[in-house]
């Protein structure tokens, strides 16, 4: 599926990987995190080769990530506030008391401190993204990674999911990692861009340098998003 | 033949795979999470109780109304207690246990991780750095291993205590003789090697099951195939390792 990706992605901004459905950019994202381990190349973070890395260090080294899934991937047998609490449960010592204001602080950031009680079946999609969210969110990773945030969302959904990723951004200065098939989402969050086609990368820069770099799928984004305006 | 062969290889698969599991779960048993050992216990023994109770003595009194028969015809009628006992020790009470947990807890092993699967819940667990099979596998193996010999324990004794309401009460065996054929005839290795087998029909129906789950691909289908499978593997192979323990043990 992937052949020859060729990516740096810069500390401290939120790079979009773009790409057609089925091209391989979930993939792309479970390798950045150990899940799927490449046939050949080098997954290089901060100096250190993590294809190379056995699974204790991969669990080092995922302590440092925060993911958001597709569906959100909220555990279903536990409520909004335990899900958020998981993370900081496995790997803190933190008392019962800070745990729960750390849940809520997250929570709050989201605006969904009055789900604490509910469980994920009760949520709408954009809620469980915005849960899923302070999830990845809970032990204050360095990296986040967010897989398609937007998908499946409404226009108001996915602008306050688009208002969320960027203000925890700049808010926080972290470094995010978001994939997308939606020109107009990556043009709204991105810093930099990365166009995913045929396994590899195919252009990559700012967002005007992408639309202006003339690659037939940019166009062909552009059109559609045209046509889109026209309709609507 | 070339379906035939195909279909050879794939259980060959599932079973290595069944294998890899297996060592992968003995390895990180240790340290023991005994929140979640608990937490499945209860789920695997405590909920699994009334229906093991109801079987058992269905099961104890349709054996003693049959004996009984059978053994009238010889005027040994006596001995249906300790035909009972021996049968339910060594055989009715580990591999019905084991069926009746395959078919509660062991489904449900199954459907939980295929779901946890198909919604990337198990992708989720590894990305914040806990082991899937640490946090899911292991608690059900531990929990199913241990409480099958205690449930097995209970069914034995509900299976006796209901051949004995049914051949004293009702078809008229004094119950002296009931009793006291019992103490004469079960030995204490019967009970014990039933709860050997018992514990590795646990380990076994929850390896397979918990395989089955974890393994799943598909979507709801695939959960749906993997839920059926497991039962029936199990099943299956809970039989075959009764004849293997049997073969050995007695």
């Amino acid at each position: 599926m992937l052949k020859g990706v060729d990516l740096l992605i810069p500390d401290g901004e939120i790079t979009v990987i773009l790409g057609r459905s089925g091209v391989g950019k979930s993939v792309l994202l479970k390798h950045l995190i150990g899940l799927i381990r490449p046939d050949r190349g080098r997954i290089i973070l901060d100096g250190e080769d993590i294809t190379r890395m056995g699974e204790r260090q991969l669990i080092r080294i995922r302590k440092r990530f925060g993911m958001l899934f597709q569906e959100g991937a909220l555990f279903d047998s536990f409520t909004v506030a335990e899900n958020v609490a998981f993370p900081l449960l496995e790997h803190t010592s933190l008392s019962e008391r800070e745990i729960e204001e750390r849940v809520r602080e997250k929570l709050r950031q989201v605006d969904l401190e009055d789900a604490w009680d509910k469980y994920p079946s009760e949520l709408s999609g954009g809620m469980k993204k915005r849960v899923a969210l302070a999830r990845a969110l809970a032990l204050d990773p360095d990296i986040v990674l967010c897989d398609e945030p937007t998908s499946g969302l409404d226009p108001v959904a996915a602008a306050t999911i688009e208002k969320l990723i960027l203000e925890t951004q700049r808010r926080l200065s972290k470094t995010f990692v978001v994939i997308t098939h939606d020109l107009k989402t990556a043009l709204s969050i991105g810093s930099r861009i990365a166009l995913l086609e045929d396994g590899k990368i195919v252009v990559e820069g700012r967002p005007e340098e992408v639309l202006k770099s003339g690659h037939p799928l940019i166009e062909a984004y552009i059109k559609r998003e045209e046509i889109g305006k026209e309709v609507g | 033949m070339a379906a035939l062969g195909r279909w050879f290889i794939s259980q060959l698969r599932e079973l290595g795979g069944m294998g890899l599991l297996g060592l992968w779960a003995l390895r990180y048993c240790f340290p023991p999470r005994w929140d979640l050992f608990f937490k499945q216990s209860e789920r695997i023994g405590v909920r699994s109780l009334p229906v093991i109770l109801l079987s058992s003595a269905f099961i104890g009194m349709v054996f003693a109304l049959e004996t009984f028969y059978a053994l009238r015809k010889f005027g040994a009628e006596t001995m249906v207690g300790a035909s009972l006992a021996l049968a339910m020790a060594r055989e009715l009470g580990p591999v019905f246990t084991a069926v009746m947990l395959t078919a509660r807890a062991g489904s449900a092993m199954a459907a939980e991780l295929g779901t946890m699967r198909v919604t990337e819940q198990i992708d989720a667990l590894e990305a914040m750095a806990v082991n899937p099979i640490s946090y899911l596998v292991v608690p059900r193996i531990m929990g199913s291993t241990l409480l099958a010999p205690i449930l097995t324990g209970i069914s034995d004794f509900i299976g006796v205590a209901g051949g004995y309401a049914i051949g004293v009460l009702v078809l008229g065996i004094d119950a002296g003789a009931f009793v006291s054929n019992i103490e004469k005839y079960l030995e204490v290795t019967d009970i014990y090697y039933g709860l050997l087998k018992a514990a590795v029909f646990g380990f076994l129906l929850a390896l397979i099951c918990c395989y089955k789950g974890y393994s799943v691909r598909g979507g709801a289908e695939g959960v749906g195939r993997a839920t059926t499978e497991s039962v029936v593997f199990s099943t299956v192979m809970i039989l075959v390792a009764d004849y293997i323990l049997t073969a050995l043990l007695f």
